[in-house]
């Protein structure tokens, strides 16, 4: 019974464990936004000196706007400029990273604005000196104030503040990705960076499904925009962050599997238990299925009757080994903070293994019991 | 009368180790509706095994065994626990009741294996008739504990009757009772009797068997005589006998 309840009680919380790594693991995946792909682009060798990834600036904006138009698959574009420099807003100032996007962006990213707005077509259009703040940006410049319609200076440009972003937290790199702050691509191109060519172009496929679709549309798209003769190798690269993720994610799904196989060995051990049990229940109560027999009950009554003193047993155990491990998994998550997250259907499994367990173990002894001589029986002291 | 009990040369052997033991050894035997039977004899003679077969715990090595007219001296387990549930009614010198349940559902137990579920008076109803007619319907919620010997053996017979059986089958039904008690609980056999239930009751006490009506005697797994009981004792009498001796007895000390 004590056996039941507690790997019962291991498999819930470990699997919650599992399930909640598990979660985080998607969390980050929809931080990263959905089903996105990343173009950057390529390398460029300058007497046998390889540039890293977008150094070559082989991306353009007509690209960008190719891809969304040509490429079946993708439902959104967003050119990527970056650039960088301290932001001075009164008599604060930081240094952060800045990027330029299109109005896309916070869609594709699956980003919203907390406050404000984001900027539109028309200030894309018109390299409108406007931007968006990260909630950590938007905290160091503007201590206690409203930083909506308030004016930054970045290398001395003004720019008007026009929302701030909802914060996402720490991405799966580690970094923190509400530090930035966030321009019309075409403004960053002019008034920052002084650049023609877009480091990185940010796709978004209308499905999980249409992303290598996309991906081979973008590739054939761009080496035929690009002139790349057959055997030449791309002057960009495409990244599937997704393909990253889901190897973290099979690797958390791997470790639930585990922890579930040592809870299910304690369970087994419990299983065990009940065997005991119910041999000693059968051995006690011989006369007791003596009278029974003797009055008429077949063997298949007995075998029924120990078979579900069993199973009732067992469930017992599950019952009070789910409350356990719903129980333990909540102490973990306050304790220790540990991502836990109870599934359903993790608990009905489990109580019908439990239940399982009390059928497999306590067939033999119900068996035992069933097939004993009522004459045997009936003498036995 | 209507044989309830027809024997035709049953034999018994149990084959213990090397040694085969003949345990009854060509028993003829006929029993009619209404009949008060003692099967008596030392220990070793056989009649336990005879029991056990007459009550279909055990199936006879030869021999034919007709029961209400039914042939069961080949019939497998299983139809063996439907004849004894329906057929027959046990009564053991241990009470053999359930601990920890009441009076009312130990009668209840043989009819919760009969197949086939009897229409009229629900098993409630039938089990507390049981229990009024052997006296106690006022300790239905009674468990055994709370219970006399004499109360429990009554209880047991009680459930003997829960499924109107062909015949009672008492094993030395008065062997943990002192003798008052025994006396009042063959009063129960011989108004049972009476009202037409065949009982078939296995003692070695001569003065039991005085309150039935047909004594067999065995030795050596066969028959050795089968007499009608002559003087047989009456309960009223008896237990004012025993009154008077127990006044006897107080007044002397």
């Amino acid at each position: 019974m004590l056996g039941i309840i507690i790997g019962v009680g291991a498999v819930i919380a470990m699997v919650a464990l599992g399930r909640g790594a598990k979660a985080q693991v998607q969390a980050r995946i929809a931080s990263l936004g959905q089903n996105t792909l990343m173009v950057f682009s390529g390398s460029i060798n300058r007497g046998g000196v390889y540039s890293g990834f977008g150094g070559a600036g082989t991306l353009t904006v007509e690209d960008a706007q190719a891809i969304e138009k040509e490429v079946s698959g993708v439902v959104a574009v967003s050119p990527e400029v970056r650039t960088g420099g301290q932001i001075m807003a009164g008599n604060n100032n930081w240094s952060t990273e800045g990027r330029g996007e299109d109005v896309d962006y916070l869609s594709i990213r699956q980003w919203d604005i907390a406050e404000g707005s984001m900027f539109t077509e028309a200030d894309v259009r018109s390299a409108a000196k406007v931007c968006v703040l990260g909630k950590t940006t938007a905290d160091k410049l503007f201590i206690g104030e409203d930083p909506i319609g308030q004016t930054v200076r970045i290398r001395n440009v003004p720019m008007k503040v026009l929302g701030v972003l909802r914060a996402k937290g720490v991405s799966m790199m580690g970094s923190d990705q509400d530090d930035t702050i966030i321009m019309p691509y075409t403004t960053a191109m002019k008034r920052f960076a002084g650049v023609t060519t877009l480091r990185t172009i940010n796709v978004q496929a209308a499905s999980a499904e249409q992303l290598t679709e996309a991906q081979n549309g973008i590739t054939e798209l761009l080496r035929q925009r690009h002139r790349i003769q057959p055997g030449r190798d791309d002057d960009f690269m495409i990244r599937n962050p997704q393909e990253f993720l889901e190897a973290q994610n099979a690797a958390a799904e791997t470790m639930t599997a585990l922890l579930a196989g040592i809870a299910g060995v304690s369970l087994l051990v419990g299983g065990i238990g009940i065997m005991n049990i119910m041999l000693v229940s059968v051995t006690e109560r011989t006369r007791e299925i003596g009278i029974r027999m003797a009055v008429g009950a077949r063997g298949r009554d007995i075998l029924l009757q120990f078979l579900i003193e069993a199973v009732t047993l067992s469930s017992i155990g599950g019952l009070l080994g789910i409350a356990l491990g719903v129980g333990g998994a909540q102490l973990l998550k306050i304790l220790k903070n540990w991502a836990t997250l109870v599934s359903p259907d993790s608990v009905i499994l489990s109580f019908i293994f439990s239940a399982a367990v009390g059928i497999f173990f306590g067939f033999y002894p119900a068996r035992k019991a069933s097939q004993l001589d009522p004459i045997e029986a009936l003498r036995y002291e | 009368m209507k044989p309830v009990i027809q024997l035709e040369n049953i034999q018994k052997v149990y084959h213990t180790g090397e040694v085969d033991v003949h345990a009854v050894q060509g028993v003829t035997l006929e029993i009619v509706r209404g009949e008060f039977v003692a099967l008596m004899g030392a220990s070793g003679s056989g009649k336990s095994t005879m029991m056990n077969i007459i009550g279909c715990l055990d199936r006879p090595t030869e021999g034919k065994y007709l029961l209400d007219g039914t042939d069961v001296s080949q019939l497998d387990r299983d139809e063996l626990a439907d004849i004894r549930n329906q057929k027959i009614g046990f009564v053991f010198q241990g009470f053999n009741l359930l601990a920890r349940t009441s009076a009312v559902e130990n009668v209840e137990l043989p009819m919760l294996y009969t197949r086939q579920r009897h229409s009229g008076p629900s098993q409630r109803e039938r089990a507390l008739q049981a229990l009024k007619t052997v006296g106690l319907g006022d300790r239905a919620e009674h468990t055994p504990n709370q219970l006399s010997g004499g109360q429990q053996q009554r209880v047991a017979i009680a459930r003997g009757l829960a499924n109107d059986p062909s015949l009672l089958l008492a094993d030395e039904p008065t062997g943990n009772l002192d003798s008052r008690t025994s006396v009042e609980i063959m009063g129960v056999f011989q108004k049972l009797n009476d009202q037409g239930i065949t009982i078939v009751m296995v003692t070695h006490e001569t003065d039991v068997a005085q309150f039935t009506k047909r004594m067999v005697v065995m030795r050596d797994g066969k028959v050795v005589s089968d007499t009608p009981v002559i003087n047989r004792l009456n309960v009223e009498i008896e237990l004012g006998r025993l009154q008077q001796e127990h006044k006897a007895a107080q007044l002397s000390s």
